[in-house]
């Protein structure tokens, strides 16, 4: 198809590829930083130290927050990965224009920006006496995550032929046999996509934990967001680092996932 | 199926209801309630709003928050550009690498990526370094807790949502058209200029529209690389709730901000159909 008559110019490509140069290298620059000898941000000066990772492995504070993040984002991720696929299940039964009305509205929470929803959910917490907690901060979590997998879900179920489950149907199977042995196997990879991102969006939430969680609740996004604002010391470079490793082993997965649904 | 059909109703509702009802109780009451506030607090009346044509401190953070959104825009876009229409014409190598280049930064929080650019940008940081290091400058330079530092965060964060719409578009346009333009004697950049750029259009106009969306109410990246002296919205409207609070100031800001969001994503929709692009990340 890319026939010579449509390969961009000299230009375009430089351009194209400064931009990705642009994009990725600061993401590598963390590398060198995180294994500095020195105790604030710079390049090794004598030679390369772990005593960053260290300084994490060892500090409760980093390690309570690494454990509360995945915590609050595993217990969001399971609550919004499960109501997000019953709810596009229930859109793609009752189709046409209601399944279209709950669709706009169950997105919002991914569209309007987080500080709006911040907002809401600090003011009732407030009243609730959800203020730093645990449930607090994972039903908020849940429910910026569910738009995530509503729509990985309504994708995967669009490329679903009906007519299997017909079949299934009329060869005596149940609703519930036709879910688990039907049409869960064939969306099971837009589940799991679904489920990354909604992983992630509790994993790096940042400004509505601002608001309602203070000294009990700590998040790894808190923690670093208090590290930038005091003192910029190396362990964040450490933090940094994991962080990005993380993504892009989640990225390869899902890319993986993308691939096998396709 | 056709005999099913009233019973599929219920079941659908039920499987949709748990997901409806927690977004009633925990999104959009809760929400709605404190944009109300904007009309009642600290006394009813339209006073909050009015602040929108009195006060010079909610103007100066309004049009810092539009001209970083033009700014951003104006560099993400065309960069964007680049990137999808290489990746959609250009060789399995050059895909390769620019794809990842696209879709890493997704998935890296803006919170790491903004503490990079301060690792980079500030004081002692490693470009100041390698200038005077060079020899190219005597001082450092002012490259951070300033509008070019948040400028460059947030074009960082933003290229990658530039380059989606634009590669979905793309690769929908049929290349056949190109290569008959240039089969009738158009010249590379003339076959561009008539046939590719036009279809690529709506792609253009989603791109900038979904770049504006997200840096109008962006908070991470500004917060950490404007370091205070430049505020935009977001920052300005948590300084009000968390720091004062003057409640109603904060609601009338945030209700200004749906409504931007809201008409935008409107524009977003009479060119794109959400649906052709992949959700990559909040």
């Amino acid at each position: 198809m890319n026939g010579a008559l449509l390969h961009p110019s000299r230009g375009v490509r430089a351009l194209a590829a400064a931009a990705a140069l642009f994009l990725l290298a600061p993401l590598l620059v963390v590398v060198p930083i995180s294994l500095t000898d020195q105790t604030y941000l710079s390049l090794p000066q004598e030679g390369v130290s772990l005593a960053h990772y260290q300084a994490l492995w060892t500090d409760p504070e980093w390690l309570s927050a690494f454990g509360q993040s995945a915590w609050i984002a595993c217990v969001a991720t399971l609550l919004a990965t499960s109501a997000g696929t019953f709810c596009a299940l229930g859109c793609w039964r009752l189709g046409g224009r209601l399944s279209a009305g709950i669709r706009a509205l169950m997105v919002l929470p991914a569209v309007i920006p987080p500080v709006v929803y911040a907002l809401g959910i600090y003011r009732l917490w407030i009243d609730l006496k959800l203020l730093d907690t645990y449930t607090g901060v994972i039903i908020a979590h849940g429910l910026m995550g569910m738009p995530y997998v509503l729509i990985t879900v309504s994708a995967a179920l669009s490329g679903f032929d009906r007519r299997l489950e017909e079949a299934a149907a009329g060869l005596g199977a149940g609703p519930v046999r036709r879910l688990r042995f039907i049409v869960l196997p064939i969306i099971a990879p837009g589940i799991v996509s679904g489920a990354l991102l909604a992983f992630m969006t509790s994993w790096d939430e940042l400004i509505v934990v601002l608001f309602i969680a203070s000294r009990r609740i700590v998040t790894l996004p808190r923690q670093i967001w208090d590290g930038i604002n005091d003192d910029l010391d190396p362990s964040i470079a450490a933090v940094a680092v994991l962080l990005i490793a993380l993504s892009a082993a989640l990225l390869l997965a899902d890319q993986m996932l993308r691939r096998r649904a396709a | 199926m056709r005999r099913l059909s009233a019973s599929t109703k219920v079941a659908g509702l039920a499987l949709a209801a748990p997901a409806l009802l927690m977004l009633l109780a925990f999104y959009l009451v809760p929400v709605g309630r404190v944009l109300a506030l904007s009309f009642t607090d600290p006394r009813p009346g339209l006073d909050n709003y009015a602040l929108l044509f009195t006060s010079s401190a909610i103007q100066a953070v309004l049009l810092a928050t539009v001209r970083i959104c033009l700014i951003t825009t104006a560099i993400a876009v065309p960069l964007g550009y680049a990137m999808a229409y290489v990746i959609v014409t250009g060789s399995q190598r050059m895909r390769t690498f620019l794809l990842f280049g696209v879709l890493l930064p997704l998935w890296v929080s803006a919170l790491a990526r903004s503490f990079v650019w301060v690792t980079l940008l500030q004081r002692r940081g490693l470009i100041n370094q390698w200038l005077q290091g060079a020899g190219l400058i005597d001082e450092p330079l002012p490259l951070i807790w300033n509008q070019f530092g948040v400028v460059v965060g947030m074009v960082h964060y933003m290229i990658p949502y530039a380059a989606l719409p634009l590669i979905a578009v793309m690769s929908g346009i049929d290349l056949k058209l190109v290569e008959a333009a240039r089969g009738m004697g158009a010249s590379k950049g003339r076959a561009f200029r008539a046939v590719f750029l036009p279809l690529s259009m709506p792609g253009i106009a989603a791109s900038a529209l979904l770049v504006l969306i997200l840096t109008f109410g962006f908070y991470t990246t500004p917060a950490i690389l404007g370091g205070g002296r430049v505020m935009m919205i977001a920052q300005y409207i948590t300084t009000q709730i968390l720091v004062l609070p003057r409640w109603g100031v904060g609601a009338m800001l945030a209700v200004l901000l749906v409504a931007v969001t809201v008409a935008l994503l409107g524009l977003l929709a009479r060119f794109f159909d959400p649906a052709h692009m992949r959700p990559e990340r909040p």
